[in-house]
């Protein structure tokens, strides 16, 4: 269960299924068991597109931007689908992130790690989601980069959008979210806010042995 | 400029003027036929730039839209620059469903099945035209002088029709361009070309937007039908011949490049031209040798994408 503006985080190994968990909300994959419920309404056999058209946006894990556009085009193709008036715009994305307007012209995927993730999650906010899915947004970049990413949750989550973020970072999902679901083998072992968790049961749910 | 007019000045005494003079027409009549070339693989060339798609009856949608134009012309009484606007939106129509309903379904990865389903689709096209209207050859009547009309240009004269032709050639990829360019529906056609499925999660519907690039395809298709229909006698079997002069341009070009298509279409027209101006008889075997020629020096033609 996710409501509006709230912010959760899904944790596990490799494997868990928290990126096929993602997928199948986003219409990637087909549902094969469970419901997807957008408000209260099935959205689990929608493609993809339709389900980004109802508002639900995601940043695949990989970034995967398109190489054949520029930052700019790769932004402006994240409301393709779906244009509403929201607090996200191309002059919003490039107040977030104001390198991206430096490198504007440049080929979307010339861009450092970092820089690409910053290109994947504007392309995902400037059709003004009420949901945005961010799978594994840390995978992959260093440390300082990774702050910096997440340094734009906060005004990611005050435009309204809730959020739902994917991470194998424990200690970046829990200083983030307002609660934590913890996945293994395609199952949700562990379900709380982050300050209702112990070091332990953590360590339990994710790796299924008590430490 | 001013260096080529001096070399062919100075070409001009050794050779003869009217040497020169026959030579600089050969190339010029040349040039304006690979616009006619350019025409016939732009359509291609935008369909497999876009999913990859190789259709084996191109060539016979162009012949299937040259038959529509005279239809329209012999019916109606209407000129071909008229009719041709009647049929480019029937056309797009025809193209957008066969895409939607039909070749869609072929995509994947592996190639077969579209080569399949496009040459079965091109038997169908030939014989359901020699059913209707015979194999009788056709000609679409341009109208008035313009099939005779001709201009001007220094030392040489060229034709109106040639020379419209390679305009609308040209017209017709700065046109695509700045549609693949400038514009949210190219920008989506890019997308999709380079990642379906990331596509779908911007909103785009990789099934539309490849039907709607064939219902694009299928407009050019109709405007290089009217120039083959004015400029020469077509049949319902001639569409193989244009779908190869149609693919060596694209291959030329460089696969997936519109503006290398145009050159690779001038290349083939000059060299057949040339060829013809040796020995009629070498005119198509001239074309076939400079695609070869291509070939072996750029695998990858003269302006290959740079993510192909």
């Amino acid at each position: 269960m996710l409501e509006a503006g709230e912010t959760i985080a899904v944790i596990g190994a490799n494997g868990a299924g928290k990126s096929t968990l993602m997928r199948s909300i986003a219409g990637v994959v087909a549902n094969e068991a469970g419901q997807v419920l957008f408000d209260g309404e099935p959205i689990g056999a929608l493609p993809a597109a339709k389900v980004m058209a109802r508002g639900i946006a995601m940043v695949p894990e990989g970034r995967r931007l398109f190489p054949s556009l520029s930052v700019e085009e790769n932004l402006l193709i994240g409301c393709y689908g779906r244009q509403v008036e929201g607090a996200w715009s191309l002059d919003a994305i490039y107040d977030l992130f104001p390198i991206l307007k430096e490198r504007r012209a440049s080929p979307g995927t010339a861009l450092s790690g970092g820089q690409q993730q910053m290109v994947a999650i504007g392309r995902a906010l400037m059709s003004n989601p009420r949901v945005l899915l961010c799978d594994e947004i840390s995978l992959g970049l260093a440390p300082v980069v990774i702050r910096d990413i997440y340094a734009a949750l906060p005004r990611i989550k005050a435009s309204g959008a809730s959020v739902v973020v994917v991470e194998q970072d424990i200690g970046q999902a829990l200083k983030v979210a307002d609660r934590v679901y913890c996945m293994m083998e395609g199952r949700v072992t562990l379900e709380g806010e982050p300050s209702g968790l112990t070091r332990e049961a953590i360590h339990a749910a994710y790796f299924g042995v008590h430490a | 400029m001013r260096d080529a007019l001096l070399i062919f000045h100075r070409l001009s005494r050794l050779a003869g003027v009217s040497q020169m003079t026959g030579i600089l027409d050969t190339i010029a009549q040349g040039v304006l036929l690979g616009g006619l070339y350019a025409l016939f693989a732009a359509g291609l060339s935008l369909v497999f730039g876009i999913m990859r798609l190789v259709n084996l009856a191109h060539g016979d949608l162009i012949v299937l839209a040259a038959f529509l134009i005279l239809m329209l012309v012999t019916a109606l009484g209407l000129s071909p620059f008229v009719a041709v606007l009647v049929a480019a939106p029937a056309m797009f129509a025809a193209g957008w469903l066969l895409q939607y309903h039909v070749l869609n379904r072929t995509l994947g990865d592996d190639i077969l099945p579209p080569l399949l389903v496009t040459f079965g689709l091109s038997i169908v096209i030939q014989n359901a035209l020699l059913e209707g209207f015979s194999a009788d050859s056709r000609r679409i009547p341009a109208g008035g002088t313009l099939e005779t009309a001709s201009l001007a240009l220094g030392p040489i004269s060229v034709g109106v029709m040639p020379l419209l032709t390679f305009v609308s050639a040209v017209a017709v990829i700065v046109l695509l361009n700045r549609l693949f360019y400038a514009t949210a529906l190219g920008r989506a056609f890019r997308a999709t070309s380079d990642d379906p499925v990331t596509a779908g999660l911007m909103g785009i519907e990789p099934r539309r937007v490849f039907a709607t690039a064939t219902g694009i395809a299928m407009v050019v298709v109709t405007i290089a039908a009217l120039y083959l229909g004015t400029r020469a006698n077509f049949d319902p079997t001639i569409g193989p011949a244009r779908l190869i002069y149609a693919f060596e341009a694209v291959i030329i070009g460089g696969l997936g490049s519109l503006w290398g298509t145009l050159a690779g279409g001038i290349i083939i027209g000059v060299a057949q031209t040339l060829g013809a101006a040796v020995n009629p008889e070498w005119q198509i075997l001239a074309g076939h040798v400079a695609f070869l020629v291509v070939l072996v020096f750029k695998p990858r033609g003269l302006f290959p994408r740079a993510h192909d």
